[in-house]
């Protein structure tokens, strides 16, 4: 079996690099051998323009993976730079840049649904009114309209993700990290906001990556997918653009395969 | 009973308790106290159990009378003094603890160690280094307070959820934004407990502190009161200051109740 979609993805479709991991390594206390190691020196590349979906088993080191490009956490070894900077060392120069979903939804419990959701552009200093009315849209088009005063004790889980997203979402950061951003919610508003975000990353240009646990979701939403094992590190790779049927069929028996080793 | 549509009650198990209910439940132990001791001052000479009619009419002279009220406004001031210094110096402390764990290694046991001094001692090593009433009032009322304060700040510091944490520095906030948006909220109702609690403790110590020298407040007046013998009058003293906390503590479970309304209340009792 040919493996054209292991390796890297077409020059046509490739703007600059956006994240850069270089032997990437993250371990928990001590060293690689008497720590606990979460990611195995990844290597990986995500250019401008694209929405890769991660998979990989739970515990495999995704959300790390997250956290480092986020700044959250430094590389134990390797390099990753996002748009050429340290994201750990380098604190304020990606201010406005990096927004994340995360896993859990992380609303500050004092604020009512559309302050949360304008926080990341209240820390980015955007004036008040032009934050409230960003966040308004998103929490409407997220089907939040007439909970914007409501604190989030009042909120179901679902209703929570969704002011999390508007939160990512509102502050129109070019690239977004997303942790499996839908799974708290039902199919059918699920999958409304998967079209609407492959969308709008596809309309504005952005880079995102995203986490997911659906391999279905993987393919439907994903320019290129990336298999993870555990400790993290890329198993398999393959570019979604321009694939056709048979070819999707073949990467999904590829990636069922790849997650059941 | 409570209906259908009522609100739900506030005290676990009494269902019918409305806010006259409340208030009926605050007093009445109170009443009952005071109607027994009326009743045994019947019996026994008022130096050991004096009126209670007695002990109000007194303790309505102090309030209404300038110039001892002013005696009870100096221990206030004393008292809400020594906390705000406390509170300011606790404060430095808990934010070098909690972002130092050696700094934290190297402070807590001097502080544990501070905390089992008795304030009398503190009374007289104040007397033996400081001149000044006021000056060895404030040592001792801040010395006394400080490191309860500090360590309920360090816990409300350390309390912060590291989830909401990580999800503001994600925005990359500058420290400022960092402080006014996650960690001052965060840690409010820490501080108010912190108040809560010390003011019992600062409102006990006030009075030891005043037998340093001054020559008037709520503790020189005890003294005097016990030197003739007047028990009305030590018991009305003594109603000043509790009256004092109380209204404070009302003042801030009145904050408390504006402020922290985002708070979910659980109709089931823990
Ligand atoms: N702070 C930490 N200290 C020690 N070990 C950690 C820490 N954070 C994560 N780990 C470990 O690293 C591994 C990867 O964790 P991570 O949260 O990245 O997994 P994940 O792929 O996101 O899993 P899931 O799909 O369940 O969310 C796990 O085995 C976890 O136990
Ligand atoms: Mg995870």
């Amino acid at each position: 079996m040919p493996e054209v979609f292991d390796q890297a993805p077409p020059a046509r479709q490739a703007g600059p690099a956006e994240i850069r991991f270089e032997g990437v390594s993250k371990w928990y206390g001590g060293s690689r051998e008497s720590g606990f190691l979460a990611v195995d020196a990844v290597d990986l590349e995500v250019r401008r323009g694209e929405l890769v979906a991660l998979l990989g088993k739970t515990g495999c080191g995704k959300s790390t993976l997250f956290n480092m490009i986020a700044g959250l956490q430094a590389p134990s070894a390797g390099t990753l730079r996002v748009q050429g900077h340290d994201p750990f060392r380098d604190f304020a120069a990606l201010r406005g840049h990096i927004s994340i979903v995360f896993q859990n939804d992380r609303l500050l419990p004092w604020r009512n649904a559309l302050d949360n959701a304008a926080f990341g552009l209240e820390m980015m200093d955007v004036p008040k009114a032009e934050r409230h009315a960003k966040a308004r849209h998103w929490l409407a088009r997220l089907g939040l309209h007439g909970h914007e005063a409501d604190y989030p004790h009042a909120l179901s889980g679902g209703m929570r993700q969704r002011v999390a997203i508007a939160r990512a979402f509102a502050t129109e950061a070019p690239i977004m990290l997303c942790d499996e951003p839908f799974s708290a919610l039902d199919e059918i508003t699920a999958s409304r906001l998967r079209g609407e975000f492959s969308e709008l990353v596809r309309e504005t240009g952005r880079t995102a990556v995203f986490i997911t646990h659906s391999i279905g979701e993987a393919l439907e939403i994903g320019s290129r997918i990336v298999v993870l094992q555990r400790p993290a590190r890329i198993a398999y790779e393959a570019t979604m653009a321009g694939a056709g049927e048979a070819e999707r069929t073949q990467i999904r028996a590829r990636i069922r395969e790849t997650l059941a080793l | 009973m409570a209906s259908g549509t009522a609100p739900a009650p506030r005290l676990p198990g009494l269902s019918a308790a409305g806010s006259f209910g409340r208030a009926a439940l605050t007093v009445l132990p109170f009443l009952t106290l005071a109607a027994l001791w009326q009743a045994g001052s019947t019996v026994l000479p008022p130096y050991l159990l004096p009126p209670v009619t007695e002990i109000l009419g007194r303790a309505a002279t102090i309030l209404t009378t300038g110039e001892l009220l002013g005696e009870v406004l100096a221990t206030v001031a004393r008292t809400l003094g020594g906390l705000a210094g406390a509170f300011l110096l606790g404060g430095l402390l808990a934010a070098l603890m909690g972002r130092s764990r050696l700094t934290a290694r190297l402070l807590s046991p001097l502080l544990t160690f501070l905390q089992g001094i008795p304030a009398l001692s503190w009374v007289v090593f104040a007397v033996i280094w400081f001149r000044g009433t006021e000056v060895r009032i404030f040592f001792i009322m801040l010395v006394t307070t400080l490191p309860a304060f500090t360590f309920q700040l360090l816990d409300a510091y350390r309390s912060i959820p590291r989830d909401l944490a990580e999800m503001v520095a994600s925005f990359r906030p500058r420290r400022w934004q960092m402080f006014s948006r996650l960690v001052w909220p965060a840690v409010l109702p820490g501080i108010l407990t912190a108040w809560k609690v010390n003011l019992g403790n600062a409102s006990r110590v006030v009075v030891v502190a005043e037998l340093v020298g001054a020559t008037g407040g709520v503790g020189y007046e005890l003294l005097q009161q016990q030197q003739l013998f007047d028990m009305a009058g030590a018991m009305a003293w003594t109603l000043q200051l509790v009256l004092f906390v109380l209204l404070v503590q009302w003042a801030i479970s009145a904050i408390e109740a504006a402020a922290f309304r985002y708070r979910a209340v659980s109709e089931r009792a823990l």
